[in-house]
């Protein structure tokens, strides 16, 4: 295998990475703005429905001219990443892409034509369509949107953990077997609620600080109130399940993808009765157990042991990488052999004992590639860090919303408790009344806040995918393929070229973004 | 069902996605030409905001078609566009820049000006369906690639890549090729010729009125004489065929034999001629303004077949010139039988998706577009 390990430029497959996370990190930027923004103008527009006043269609509309702008760049950054997959991953195309390609497929039958039809109608159909025709098409783009985030949620699932297929030696390539085991895999489920949940935090942050721009400058007052109602229920809603659905997703973790949860724990020696990391030397005692296993004296494994193999807490046997990479070279060499003795149009004996081997060794055929166990090891500083920017930032969030959901509904006794404690610690002046609601509700400081708490958002948005694709390195599909066989062939100037160029277009289209965006809310509704 | 009749439905679905790409050109089409339409901004404005209300469909289709090749026939999207690199890296640039030039281009805070987003409408409008077609006629030209699958397992291949493309140029030669690049011409005078009849019938103005039946002659002209030598190049040119057991080899004639033996193919791509004919001639000669029906349903009538012609009847749809054996054929790129029978039932929510699309379109269309709407719209471009 040497040789064909080292006939890969490096520079292929970092750039080719390089390229894809960058595409990937810009395009996340604008989804879950897209997936937020969604929700609370439906609602919105949902009780202009209701009400028809002139005052919701105006609240509505500025919204909606916002996830414009957002939506376009949404859009561009999208196509880049749905054809990366042939362009920069060549050999992962056709792999997998009997399992791949139909989600991507049912994405853009199902999903994105509803999106991109209704998107036309919410936006031209004012005065075209009946109000109820409108509703449904702004409560359909959202739909669009979010199903669509369903499907390549199920495609990048897949790859953290790959089920319902089976390798066809004849055609070198793994082909699906159960659609539904593709489509509703426990760690899509997990992935799809957790990420659309958290998408809804950014729309719920974004549409909080604008308004709250609007109650420093004392402008749009009675809008900016209303939308902080509405942004703060969604926003509470999402930061509540972003935790639930994180446990989840970080149980899933433990059961398929041990090494990344070990490095999101920067965990080297594992063990029974591990405590969770708040930072280094600061840890929740059993907290990691009980998060990975339900119990406090579950074994957690450490990089170390993933490496050197272990007894997991089910009494079998996980082997070490070394026997794994050894497998693998078994497998691979079973395949090659199967290969030639169809060729050579060998007795059915003969194949049916390389088929075997290969069976036999399949679970491993991904090792097969790598040269050295510590390849196997993804960056731990930064899953380490990136979780727990992630993580950190959720709870923040929890109590942000929180504390501006108790404070603008002025919920009884805990509005009171809120504002005396504010006040007992200096965020309120003394002379602050115990009863407030709507704009009063809002102190200047928390109206700032609010707005640093957007940049905040994305910070615990990115970080999350971090985790989610750093920590699945080496892998392009677990334990399957690692990227260095995945790559296409080309040369790695090309894809410099191609990286600097997307680099400079979306940064440049992000910039003049961020600059309507700040002058349309300049601007603001029509009111 | 059996796996060669799946391989050929998928072969039709991605065709039919194909020609309702090239019938949506006419987004870019008209875009190209947004400077010879519009002398005013208030003109260019009015065309922008006409073809802005279309060009998310366009996109939905180009990636959409993209996706089911995906499922269907992976080892084309592998070969392809980790081959023909910067061929498909071109087109991406375009469209990724047109995505954002409808939204940015009027709204206060461009930076770059509504000048340099219409320059991109523009670029778009000439690199994507020119582009396009030259990829599309590789299905009939050929490419410079090789595909050896036992490279992933070959200690002793030069890379484990699967397919590998012949020349660094990766993708581009295939501009250097006359045929390719008249194809890809032809693309782009459809795509502006649908483009003008497109607005004709839903813009109200006079002026711009006046300037496309002008153009739409111009434009048709050099449509209908690059498509009709191209189809007699077909006609007559060698293709690439394969045996019963798979064996790839040149036929002399193929495409014309294909035309022969499939010919309710011929019969529909001929009354798609007819109909993109009648349309254009329909809105030039007696300003019937509804010419884009006629010459739309005629362009979906006549590239579907086309593409099918490649396919169909043992022929390599994606033939390479460095490596006849390693040319792509429906039974050696496509998906598995599960795949390709899980994503029929899931092809058959295509009917629905088409009827909610025309459905929403005509809502949106029931008034020629104006500059008066134009003016009183919160969200126009």
């Amino acid at each position: 295998m040497t040789n064909l390990i080292l006939s890969i430029d490096a520079g292929t497959i970092d750039w080719s990475r390089a390229q894809f996370a960058l595409t990937a990190i810009y395009h996340w930027l604008f989804v879950p703005l897209t997936l937020g923004l969604a929700v609370i103008m439906g609602f919105a527009e949902t009780i202009y429905y209701k009400k028809r006043t002139s005052f919701w269609k105006e609240t509505t509309q500025f919204w909606q001219r916002l996830f414009g702008v957002n939506f376009a760049m949404g859009v561009a950054t999208g196509i880049i990443l749905e054809f990366e997959f042939g362009t920069n991953w060549s050999n992962y195309s056709w792999f997998v892409g009997d399992i791949f390609g139909a989600p991507l497929a049912i994405e853009g039958i199902v999903a994105f034509f509803m999106e991109s039809t209704f998107v036309a109608v919410m936006f031209f159909g004012w005065k075209k369509v009946s109000a109820g025709f409108h509703l449904a098409s702004t409560w359909l783009t959202g739909a669009g949107a979010t199903i669509s985030a369903w499907w390549i949620l199920v495609a990048n699932s897949w790859m953290q953990y790959p089920v319902g297929c089976n390798f066809n030696p004849d055609t070198m390539r793994n082909e699906m077997t159960s659609f539904f085991d593709v489509a509703l895999s426990p760690f899509a489920i997990d992935k799809f609620c957790h990420t659309v949940i958290s998408s809804w935090i950014i729309g719920a942050v974004f549409v909080v600080a604008v308004s709250c721009w609007f109650l420093l400058k004392k402008r749009h007052i009675c809008m900016a109130v209303q939308s902080i109602r509405i942004a703060v229920v969604v926003g509470l809603f999402a930061a509540l399940g972003a935790g639930l659905t994180g446990h989840k997703s970080g149980q899933t973790i433990a059961q398929v993808q041990p090494m990344k949860l070990a490095a999101m724990e920067a965990l080297y020696e594992g063990g029974t009765e591990q405590g969770l990391k708040i930072v280094e030397g600061i840890e929740i005692p059993y907290g990691l157990s009980m998060m990975a296993t339900n119990t406090l004296d579950g074994y957690v494994p450490g990089i170390n042991n993933l490496l050197n193999g272990y007894i997991k807490n089910d009494g079998t046997i996980e082997p070490s990488a070394d026997e794994k990479i050894q497998r693998g070279k078994i497998a691979i060499q079973a395949l090659a052999d199967y290969r030639k003795a169809k060729a050579d149009d060998a007795d059915e004996a003969t194949l049916a004992e390389h088929l075997a081997l290969l069976e036999t060794n399949y679970q491993y055929f991904g090792y097969g590639y790598v040269k050295d166990k510590k390849d196997l090891i993804p960056p731990i500083f930064l899953n380490f860090w990136a979780f727990r920017i992630m993580v950190g930032l959720g709870c923040l969030f929890i109590l942000f919303f929180g504390l501006i959901f108790i404070l603008i509904y002025d919920i009884p006794y805990l509005s009171l408790i809120c504002r005396r404690l504010l006040s007992a610690i200096g965020l309120l002046p003394e002379t602050a009344s115990d009863k407030a609601s709507g704009a009063d509700a809002m102190p200047q400081w928390l109206c700032w806040a609010a707005i640093i708490m957007v940049p905040l958002a994305y910070l615990a948005s990115e970080s999350g995918w971090l985790v989610a694709e750093f920590g699945r390195q080496p892998w392009t599909i677990q334990d399957m393929l690692p990227t260095w066989v995945a790559v296409s062939d080309l040369q790695s100037s090309s894809i410099i070229t191609t990286f600097f160029i997307f680099l400079i277009l979306f940064t440049t289209m992000l910039a003049i973004e961020i600059n309507i965006l700040i002058k349309q809310i300049k601007k603001g509704p029509a009111l | 069902m059996t796996y060669t009749f799946l391989q050929h439905y998928w072969c039709f679905i991605v065709s039919l996605l194909g020609a309702i790409l090239v019938f949506l050109l006419f987004v870019q089409g008209a875009n190209s030409i947004i400077f010879s339409l519009g002398t005013t901004e208030q003109e260019r404005r009015l065309l922008v905001n006409s073809t802005g209300r279309k060009w998310e469909f366009t996109f939905t289709t180009l990636v959409t078609f993209g996706g089911a090749f995906f499922a269907s026939y992976p080892l084309f999207y592998s070969t392809s566009f980790g081959g023909a690199y910067w061929l498909w890296m071109f087109i991406l640039f375009s469209f990724v820049l047109q995505a954002v030039s409808y939204e940015f281009q009027n709204k206060i805070g461009n930076i770059i000006g509504a000048k340099t987003f219409q320059f991109f409408l523009v670029l778009n409008g000439i690199v994507g369906p020119l582009l396009l077609g030259g990829a599309v006629a590789t299905f009939f030209e050929g490419s410079n690639f090789i595909v050896e699958k036992s490279n992933l397992i070959n200690d002793y291949a030069i890379t484990p890549v699967i397919s590998r493309w012949t020349n660094a140029s990766h993708g581009l030669d295939a501009l250097l090729n006359p045929w390719v690049l008249t194809f890809g011409l032809a693309v782009l005078f459809l795509a502006r010729t649908l483009g003008i009849l497109y607005v004709r019938n839903n813009v109200a103005n006079d002026d711009i009125q006046q300037r496309s039946h002008k153009q739409l002659l111009i434009n048709a002209t050099i449509f209908v004489v690059l498509f009709v030598v191209y189809l007699v190049h077909l006609l007559t040119k060698d293709g690439y065929a394969f045996d019963d057991s798979g064996v790839i080899f040149i036929e002399q004639y193929k495409y014309f034999h294909n035309a022969i033996d499939m010919w309710y193919l011929t019969l529909v791509l001929l009354i798609g001629v007819v109909f993109v004919l009648w349309g254009i001639a329909s809105d030039y000669f007696k300003d019937s303004k509804c010419g884009i029906w006629f010459a739309g349903i005629g362009t979906v009538l006549t590239v579907t077949p086309l593409l099918l012609l490649s396919a169909w009847n043992h022929t390599a749809y994606y033939p390479s010139t460095t490596d006849l054996q390693s040319s792509l054929t429906l039974e050696n790129s496509c998906s598995s039988y599960f795949t390709l029978n899980t994503m029929f039932w899931v092809s058959l929510l295509v009917p629905f998706v088409l009827a909610y699309i025309v459905y929403a379109w005509r809502k949106i269309d029931s008034k020629k577009i104006d500059l008066d709407e134009i003016e009183k719209d919160h969200h126009a471009y």
